[in-house]
């Protein structure tokens, strides 16, 4: 049960990145996450609500983007994507492959903001 | 009311692999060989690596442990019978060690100078979930498997095996009392995470330590 660190880390970061944008809002965190992450999908999210509960990210959705594993085969040169992660092997010859190319990512890939509409100076204010 | 999208691209655990990398240039630098020793809790971790300090200290090496439970020094208490200096981390509930409490443990440990050591080695706290995510700044992953643990351990756990750099078995003393399928786990292992070096130990007995003792000094020889 770490994912609630890591919804506590996401927390952290996106409202750090997100105070950049004064006003904003933030709607949705996208993350991509690699099947061989450790991260259960349904512990994460509850724990995000858990993890924003009266923060200022509140009511924000979590979409978990999930990425299979891809190996590289040292006998046949192919990278592939393997369908689970009960056995490394290539799918395209069957060798056993060690060389992980993809499946251990814990990432915020963005964030959507909603942002009040900029308000037009009034341009007789503005000389005086 | 206008949306934007901020691409971040930015790791969950950035904090933790930046003080990981700080940690492992740090024992790169004072020629320590670190080594994170992750298991289920009953596999055997502590009776491993209490055999592992003597074994080292009996060969002239310099050896200490951290080591990472969320309660009590029972382990640290345990494992300081060997003569090399242990110290306790206690998480107070987190199912795992991170590179801050490693940092933390560094610091001031009376009479402990990573200049001054072979090897270091941390026992992570019992679980096979949670330690897979957080990079300790070790060289070396060691999983553990005990002989009555299921064989399709790494099938179950997948995420930590195939994160290893080694494998070890542990209580093969009682392998045959407990219809252990060692053809079975050999091959589950090397299905998660082909081509690891497996050691099949009994702490008890002694038997398998000298193959685990000669790839640590293999391992600690600079190429």
């Amino acid at each position: 049960m770490h994912e609630l660190s890591i919804a506590a880390s996401i927390v952290e970061s996106v409202t750090e990145s997100a105070a950049k944008y004064p006003g904003a809002r933030v709607k949705e965190v996208r993350l991509r996450v690699g099947a061989l992450a450790s991260v259960v999908e349904d512990s994460l999210k509850f724990c995000w609500e858990l993890a924003t509960e009266g923060s200022p990210l509140a009511g924000a959705a979590l979409v978990i983007n999930i990425l299979p594993v891809i190996l590289h085969c040292d006998a046949c040169g192919a990278d592939a994507e393997i369908a689970g992660v009960q056995s490394f092997r290539c799918p395209k010859c069957g060798e056993l492959a060690a060389d992980l190319r993809q499946g251990r990512e814990l990432e915020i890939e963005s964030i959507e903001l909603e942002e009040p509409d900029a308000v037009v100076p009034d341009p007789v204010k503005e000389q005086v | 009311m206008t949306t934007r999208i901020v691409e971040l691209r930015r790791g969950i655990l950035k904090k933790n692999d930046e003080l990981a990398a700080g940690l492992r240039h740090q024992f790169t630098s004072a020629g320590v060989l670190v080594l994170n020793l992750v298991s289920s809790p009953g596999t055997g971790k502590t009776a491993f690596l209490e055999r592992t300090l003597r074994e080292l200290r009996a060969r002239g090496a310099q050896a200490a442990a951290l080591v990472g439970d969320l309660e009590t020094d029972n382990d640290a208490r345990r494992l300081a019978a060997s003569g090399a200096p242990v110290r306790q981390i206690n998480t107070h509930g987190i199912c795992h060690l991170d590179a801050e409490m490693i940092t933390r443990h560094l610091e001031g440990w009376e009479g402990v100078s990573l200049a001054g050591l072979d090897y270091l080695f941390i026992e992570n706290v019992g679980n096979l979930v949670c330690p897979s995510s957080y990079d300790l700044g070790e060289r070396i992953r060691v999983v553990l498997l005990s002989v009555t643990e299921g064989e399709d351990k790494p099938l179950k756990y997948p995420g930590l095996f195939n994160s290893a750099d080694a494998a070890v078995i542990t209580k093969i003393d009682i392998a045959e009392p407990c219809g252990f399928d060692r053809e079975l786990a050999l091959h589950n292992i090397n299905e998660i995470r082909p081509g690891i070096r497996i050691f099949e130990t009994s702490a008890k007995t002694g038997a398998g330590m000298d193959a685990w003792l000669d790839y640590l000094a293999e391992q600690a020889t600079p190429s």
